[in-house]
């Protein structure tokens, strides 16, 4: 129960926990980086509107669109979409769905940028401090400004140390009153977004609640799969590598018999003392150093093939290809014998085998199944009847010549 | 026995100590997003009204949808009224009670809001210090040319030069914001009385009732839990077999491997057993590479039916003779 419940949060928390840690944290960056940053507007009418507006949108796109760099789950939905559709069709929901999920983590930042950028005011002030009614903070007539100048000295209003017009116009009215503007819509921006996000996330179990859940659970299943088919990949090439690896030693301890007459040692009795059976089997065979040595060289200048054999002695390893579906051959059943079985039979989904057959008797077959290791002149070969598949004795562990439920 | 307790007291509390705990969180929020939220009242007769309301009451309808949306029981309630009937007839108490829970959650934070706006007395200031009695107070500033409103409009804003030299605007501001202040210690002790009477006095209405669909709401929570929980789980599982599946069917010659019964398997044999059936069947380089060629350009479809329901092997051995010495079926 705890171990359920411990994986699940990992899984869980992997996926969406984690993507709203990093949209908190993206938000708090933000903040942050507005806090830090030195608002510097440059007080001139052809630059301030640009400069103001620039700075509250800018950072905000930018924002957001750091938002899709850092989410993990974008190239997820691009793979899904760019993929051909082969035995498995796509849905457009789903797409829909993840891309939904994806912009609403992404416009948290942005949508804090903008709001405490509006709250402060300082861009707004910085953008239309050119349009301000003089008369309602003071008094333009009488001092023969032109047109150009009365700009001009407008636009030095959000510059508190360059301004000197406090006889035309008041800053601090006009700076308190555009300020006031741009919190009122900082204030009506907050509330659109979150009456749009309540309605979206508080209304939308009235509407197609159903389909909502086939939605998300096909689109966690998409996360879940790709990580899956990656557990399952790395698992693979450890195994691929460890089984190389392991041949590519035998091979080289094969040859080094024929040089030094060793025998191998599993021929010995499964009673011995398993610890001890363990470590002579780790040594793969290789017990000189000139053994080792050559191991150690050719693993660099004579790399093996990625192809592993099946298992089984590589010197017997040739007969297996007489083997073919009529079962003609009288040398088949090796440790590592296969047998092919005819498209036929796997339409309708079961193997089927009349009889089956061991050719040996009781006594050897059981030895020799219990040692790993056959050798040719103690088996005899019966086929199955019927079909005319080929049977094959099975030496080692891993091959039988079943029935199957029908 | 005791696991089990240990889980449901967890899942107990899990559902309502966390709502109370991100409630009381949002509370905070909002308290910390006044004090750094910097009031600016315009100063001017038309629009400091306008202002002062509209800080004091938009702020508290953000946090209270806010609110709403963060708790847990916005969504049971919802889908629990909005389902179909089904096999399971809905019970209007409990989508009664989910609501009445939600909604007191809801409206601390906007309280606590408001309650902090009229105990600091800034908003109350730029409101309504147009309709005091100047006569009251001594040192109207009275050469300036403006008229009275104007005058009155420009108190809440301490840096404005007519004020200078003159202690009208400190008392104006300091008899506001005592009205201010008794408003706001009125309405929290009316909260409160209105909250401990509450308490007081609900075992005496209908208690059995209330033992029963408080029990059926925290099911409802935990239901829907454990339901995305074993969703969860049960991709896990899916995903893993369909890979597998997938990886098994990429043999280009149908070799058939499968294991012994276990008394017939040597000792050495299982270790590298399971090395082997973890390669499902992929052994060669090319192989690998077309098994993840075909994953992007043909992804298999999701019937993972040949893979849980794998026919099971039935063995039958035989000696030479043809006497059965084991058989499966």
């Amino acid at each position: 129960m705890d171990k359920f419940r411990m994986m699940f949060q990992f899984l869980q928390s992997n996926q969406e926990s984690f993507m709203n840690g990093i949209c908190g944290i993206m938000a708090l960056a933000s903040a942050q980086l507005y806090a830090s940053f030195e608002f510097n507007c440059p007080c001139m009418p052809e630059y301030n509107y640009s400069y103001g507006v620039g700075i509250l949108v800018i950072p905000a796109i930018w924002f957001f669109m750091l938002g899709f760099v850092l989410n993990n789950n974008v190239s997820m939905l691009a793979e899904e979409w760019k993929r051909p559709n082969g035995q498995r069709g796509k849905d457009p929901t789903i797409l829909r769905y993840m891309f939904i999920s994806i912009s609403q983590r992404s416009l948290i930042a942005p949508a804090v940028w903008i709001s405490v950028t509006l709250m402060d005011g300082k861009s707004f002030l910085c953008a239309y401090s050119v349009d301000i009614d003089v008369s309602q903070f003071g008094n333009a007539t009488g001092y023969g400004l032109s047109e150009e100048e009365l700009v001009r000295l407008l636009a030095k209003i959000p510059c508190k140390h360059i301004f000197d017009g406090s006889h035309v116009i008041s800053r601090e009215a006009a700076t308190r009153y555009i300020r006031c503007v741009s919190q009122a819509f900082g204030w009506l921006f907050l509330l659109l977004i979150t009456v749009i996000a309540f309605m979206i996330r508080a209304i939308r179990p009235c509407f197609s609640q159903a389909a909502f859940l086939k939605t998300k659970y096909w689109s966690h299943y998409i996360d879940i799969e790709r990580k899956m088919f990656d557990e399952i990949c790395t698992e693979h090439s450890k195994s691929f590598a460890k089984v190389c690896i392991q041949q590519y030693f035998e091979s080289i301890s094969g040859e080094m018999r024929s040089f030094h007459g060793h025998v191998r040692g599993d021929d010995s009795d499964d009673n011995d003392d398993e610890n001890h059976k363990s470590d002579e089997d780790k040594l793969l065979g290789i017990r000189a150093q000139e053994d080792m040595n050559k191991v150690l060289w050719n693993w660099h200048t004579c790399k093996p093939p990625l192809s592993l054999k099946k298992e089984g002695n590589t010197e017997e390893h040739s007969l297996l290809n007489n083997v073919n579906e009529n079962g003609t051959t009288g040398q088949a059943g090796y440790d590592n014998a296969s047998f092919n079985i005819s498209p036929k039979s796997l339409e309708s989904n079961t193997i089927r085998f009349d009889k089956v057959d061991f050719g040996t008797t009781q006594n050897n077959f059981s030895k020799t199944l219990l040692n790993g290791k056959v050798s040719m002149n103690q088996h005899q070969h019966t086929f199955v009847n019927g079909d005319g598949y080929p049977s094959s004795t099975i030496a080692k562990k891993e091959w039988a010549v079943y029935y199957s439920k029908v | 026995m005791d696991r089990l307790k240990l889980v449901l007291q967890y899942f107990q509390s899990n559902s309502e100590s966390i709502s109370n705990g991100i409630c009381v969180i949002l509370a905070l929020v909002s308290v910390k997003l006044y004090t750094s939220f910097d009031f600016n009242c315009p100063c001017i007769p038309q629009y400091n009204k306008l202002y002062a309301l509209g800080v004091m009451f938009v702020p508290p309808v953000i946090l209270f949808l806010l609110g709403v949306m963060i708790n847990r029981h916005t969504g049971v309630m919802m889908e629990e009224w909005a389902r179909p009937p089904g096999q399971r007839t809905k019970n209007p108490a409990v989508i009664k009670y989910l609501f009445s829970a939600m909604l007191q959650r809801a409206l601390l934070a906007p309280m606590v809001w408001i309650l902090v706006t009229l105990l600091d007395g800034k908003c109350f200031i730029c409101a309504f210090s147009m309709s005091v009695d100047p006569k009251h107070f001594t040192g109207l500033p009275n050469n300036t040319g403006l008229d009275l409103v104007k005058i009155l409009a420009k108190v809440p804003c301490k840096e404005d030069i007519i004020f200078r030299n003159s202690s009208f605007r400190k008392a104006v501001s300091r008899y506001v914001r005592c009205y201010s202040q008794a408003i706001g210690w009125s309405i929290l002790l009316f909260l409160i009385l209105l909250g401990a009477v509450a308490r007081v006095i609900k075992p005496c209405f209908n208690h059995a009732i209330f033992l029963q669909t408080r029990y059926w709401s925290n099911y409802l929570d935990i239901e829907q839990k454990l339901f995305d929980e074993t969703c969860v789980l049960h991709a896990r599982e899916f995903a893993r077999k369909c890979v597998v599946q997938f990886f098994e069917g990429m043999h280009d010659d149908m070799n058939l491997r499968l294991p012994l019964p276990h008394t017939l398997r040597s000792r050495k044999g299982n270790s590298e057993y399971e090395e082997e059936e973890r390669l499902h069947g992929i052994t060669r380089k090319d192989q690998m590479d077309h098994l993840l060629q075909t994953w992007y350009q043909c992804r298999p479809e999701l019937d993972v039916t040949k893979e849980a329901y794998k026919p099971s092997v039935c063995i039958t051995w035989e000696d030479h003779k043809g006497h059965i010495i084991y058989s499966d079926v």
